[in-house]
């Protein structure tokens, strides 16, 4: 059943992300986007991953969308779309080759499985590595990092 | 019951989603689609740090965190980049990666 789940988000995934490459309507583009953040969000699902499941809807489905989408409707000629790059046969080929090489690189490693059982709850752990277990510089880093791209986004569009 | 998706699953999975990305990022000439492509690969490398978390160390959760900081960099990477591409759309007229050359020398 879990496998099932797994193989139809995987499929929704691919197709959401080659739509992204492939619509021209840039509008569209940015829906698709939004379906491939939910799928994802699954997959952290499927992984056990309750706590980054959440933080990638309220994040990327609600924040980082709306920005693009915001983006879209405030640039005029964007949703006529535009036509590729001349190069796009190379891209295809770079893309192919490195995906041949991180394919091979990944299935003739060896990894080396602990087997126990994974946590059932993640939140509560997560918080106490945060704030409590060597991460607290990291995560006041974080802040930090956070301010500095606000202020930077204002000064950037500030009316000269 | 046993989860017979394994690691090297997800592992291939967010290197399609990767590779696709990287496509986009090369040949996309739109800005904002230069963006959306971004976001796919820090989205394949995400699944690629949980999937780590889950399968090779699954009680110490440090993937996890990782995956969190990425979020936050992204964020703010997507915040301070559209601001970039108003900036210049205000003075250029345009969206178009051609007409982005006033770096170039």
């Amino acid at each position: 059943m879990l496998d099932l789940i797994f193989y139809l988000l995987a499929v929704i995934a691919l197709a959401a992300s080659i739509a992204v490459i492939m619509v021209r309507d840039i509008f569209r583009a940015a829906l698709c986007l939004i379906m491939l953040f939910m799928s994802v969000a699954g997959f952290f699902l499927l992984l056990h991953a309750d706590f980054l499941a959440i933080v990638q809807v309220l994040i990327y489905v609600g924040a980082i969308s709306i920005l693009i989408i915001v983006a879209i409707m405030l640039t005029r000629d964007a949703r006529h779309g535009l036509p590729l790059d001349n190069y796009k046969y190379w891209a295809g080929a770079v893309g192919l080759l490195l995906l041949i090489a991180l394919a091979y690189g990944i299935l003739n490693t060896t990894f080396t499985l602990p087997g126990t059982a994974p946590l059932e709850q993640t939140i509560q752990p997560i918080g106490q590595q945060l704030f409590g277990n060597g991460y607290v510089l990291p995560v006041e880093i974080a802040a930090v990092l956070l301010l500095s791209a606000i202020l930077g986004a204002i000064a950037v569009l500030r009316d000269k | 019951m046993m989860f017979s998706v394994g690691l090297d699953h997800y592992l291939i999975l967010s290197a399609i989603l990767f590779c696709i990305g990287l496509v986009g990022v090369i040949t996309q000439r739109n800005v904002i689609k230069l963006i959306m492509c971004l976001e796919i690969m820090l989205n394949a490398v995400n699944i690629t740090l949980i999937a780590f978390s889950q399968y090779i160390t699954p009680t110490l959760l440090t993937g996890q965190i990782f995956a969190i900081f990425v979020m936050v960099v992204a964020a703010a990477e997507v915040a301070v980049g559209i601001a970039i591409v108003f900036s210049i759309y205000r003075s250029r007229e345009s969206v178009d990666m051609e007409n982005f050359n006033i770096l170039k020398w």
